[in-house]
């Protein structure tokens, strides 16, 4: 299922003396099976972006469709595309609101209209990709759950609706190394095994570095980059200007090349950087 | 480190009460620690380990089940001292936009001392130097809502500063900011703690925040089980990868090159250190 826009603009507080343009003439398409990330400072437009592709925003000017559907055309269920593509925001845990996770998590199943037996079948699926365990804690109260439990339990609340498209603003923020590698990698075998479109906003490189096929950068608004990772970390220049960076190997190499080591700059992980290194200083592994 | 230190737990254990669904839940098991005057600190540990309840009890918000905390002289359970503790000990929170109250930038800085009974004149001038240490003097008069996430968290900073605490105790302040409001913030906590003397407790997930502190303790299950400076710390990749931590890149990769018999000092932390153990020459 693609998502595509179309000179998409949006104000905020249109027609008053407030408004604000936050996009700004955005042309992109993202095609089925995609795992793009966005990054961009803050007050680019990322979130206003994410927000187009399921309907919770719809451009001042320009057109979105989701899987050929014009988002702005009068007939449009929009209940329908948010079916489709599950938006996880950020601290996704100050939304859970059930007395238990069974609860929870299958509410979007349940006023879907599905039985109690689908719903069960839902959310244990649900609860699984995040690495969470159906028995366990389905009577539980979300609230009691740790941080990093609560996080999942409410990614799984979309999950249940078995969206093809996931979005996820910073899921990680707040969390420890350890589960942000988790919930990182679960995502990454969802998209694998699953092969739902996986759009990604966050402020750390080096995930985006390890994980995304595809990375957006939004400056202004607009997008100023597009490419696969190794071509966006290539923009060193851009990059510095909007504040955002390199993943530090990446940093690493570009200081060494500066130095007149003769290394290549296109390493976007510790292993590469490891191999790189040792193969240029001669050593034998 | 000499002489008397600011903050002083001696076998510290909390616990949260029992709940409806869970038993009561020791957040801090007989924790010993001194904090110096002027000391940069940073606390590591995952989800859970404590870091925030160490926190909390610095500054009297929690005083503790067992044991004892004595913030400059004063305990923290002896509710006469609470006030006077919290002028002495200023926090900021991971998330900006509930910590700021007024409509411009100058009120908002000026509400601590103005609670303090500060004269009008003596606020006026402790904004202004409150405002320039954190380098937000050009936006005294902007309303705080219209700010970046990392200006935001820089007014927080000011309006402790305009107490006049001896100490700042940060709890994950740059958890929802970009990388350029993380430096903004790191670059002036270093700052202060360098320039203005001031004490600093940093709690962080960012294991790259914790490479300029004096001294880094490592917290889990309620103990501070692992403390050394940040070299120290981040030398021991296996212990921290078991408490659910990480290392620098640049560590791990130091790690993995001095596995193939390259000669770079264990806890190498930052790129600089690296580019100088791979090309010496310069």
């Amino acid at each position: 299922m693609s998502i595509r826009l179309e000179n998409v603009s949006y104000r905020y507080l249109e027609d008053t003396p407030m408004a604000k343009e936050a996009i700004t003439d955005v042309t992109l398409e993202i095609g089925d099976g995609e795992f793009v990330g966005i990054i961009g400072p803050t007050g680019s437009g990322k979130s206003t972006l994410i927000q187009h592709f399921n309907g919770l925003l719809l451009p001042s000017s320009g057109k979105v469709w989701v899987d050929g559907v014009d988002l702005s055309a009068k007939d449009t269920q929009l209940r329908l595309i948010r079916q489709k593509v599950g938006m996880v925001f950020q601290y996704p845990e100050h939304q859970l609101f059930g007395e238990t996770v069974l609860e929870d998590v299958g509410f979007g199943p349940r006023n879907g209209g599905l039985s109690e037996g689908q719903v069960v079948e839902r959310v244990r699926r649900a609860l699984a990709y995040v690495g969470l365990d159906f028995e366990e804690l389905k009577d539980q109260s979300p609230f009691e759950l740790s941080g990093g439990q609560k996080r999942r339990v409410a990614i799984a609340g979309v999950l249940a609706m078995e969206p093809s498209v996931l979005i996820l603003d910073e899921p990680t923020a707040g969390l420890d190394p350890k589960g942000r590698e988790e919930i990182l990698d679960e995502i990454a075998a969802l998209h694998k095994e699953r092969g739902i479109t996986v759009i990604l906003v966050t402020h750390s490189m080096e995930d985006v570095a390890r994980l995304v096929s595809r990375l957006i950068v939004m400056e202004k608004g607009k997008v100023a980059l597009d490419g696969t990772p190794l071509e966006v970390f290539r923009q060193a220049e851009t990059l510095k200007r909007l504040g955002l960076g390199l993943p530090q190997v990446t940093e690493l190499m570009h200081e060494l090349k500066a130095k007149g080591l003769a290394v290549n700059t296109d390493i976007l992980t510790v292993e590469a950087a490891e191999e790189e290194i040792a193969k240029v200083m001669g050593w034998q592994t | 480190m000499k002489g008397q230190p600011l903050v002083r737990f001696t076998n510290v254990s909390f616990a949260y009460a029992k709940t409806q669904t869970r038993e009561e839940w020791r957040a801090l098991a007989d924790v010993n620690l001194e904090i110096y005057e002027n000391e940069f600190v940073a606390v590591l540990g995952r989800n859970g380990s404590g870091k925030s309840t160490l926190a909390k009890h610095v500054n009297a918000l929690l005083t503790p089940s067992a044991g004892q905390v004595v913030v400059a002289g004063l305990d923290t359970s002896v509710p006469q001292n609470v006030w006077e503790i919290r002028q002495k000990v200023g926090m900021v929170f991971q998330n900006p936009d509930n910590q700021l109250v007024a409509t411009t930038v100058e009120e908002d800085v000026a509400f601590g001392p103005e609670n303090l009974g500060v004269p009008s004149a003596e606020i006026q001038r402790r904004v202004t130097e409150a405002l320039e240490a954190v380098d937000m003097l050009p936006y005294r008069l902007h309303p705080p809502h219209q700010l970046s996430g990392g200006q935001k968290q820089r007014v927080a900073i000011a309006g402790i500063i305009s107490m006049r605490p001896k100490c700042i105790v940060l709890d994950e302040p740059t958890a929802m900011l970009d990388p350029a409001g993380r430096r903004e913030v790191m670059h002036t906590i270093h700052r202060l703690n360098k320039e203005e003397g001031i004490t600093v407790l940093h709690i962080t997930h960012h294991m790259d925040e914790v490479i300029g502190a004096d001294r880094v303790l490592v917290m889990d299950q309620g103990r501070i089980v692992l403390e050394g400076t940040p070299r120290e710390v981040f030398s021991q990749a296996e212990l921290l990868h078991e408490l659910h931590l990480d290392v620098p890149q640049v560590t791990d990769l130091a790690q993995r090159l001095r596995k193939r018999g390259l000669s770079i000092p264990q806890g190498t932390l930052t790129v600089n250190e690296m580019v100088m153990h791979l090309c010496p020459s310069d």
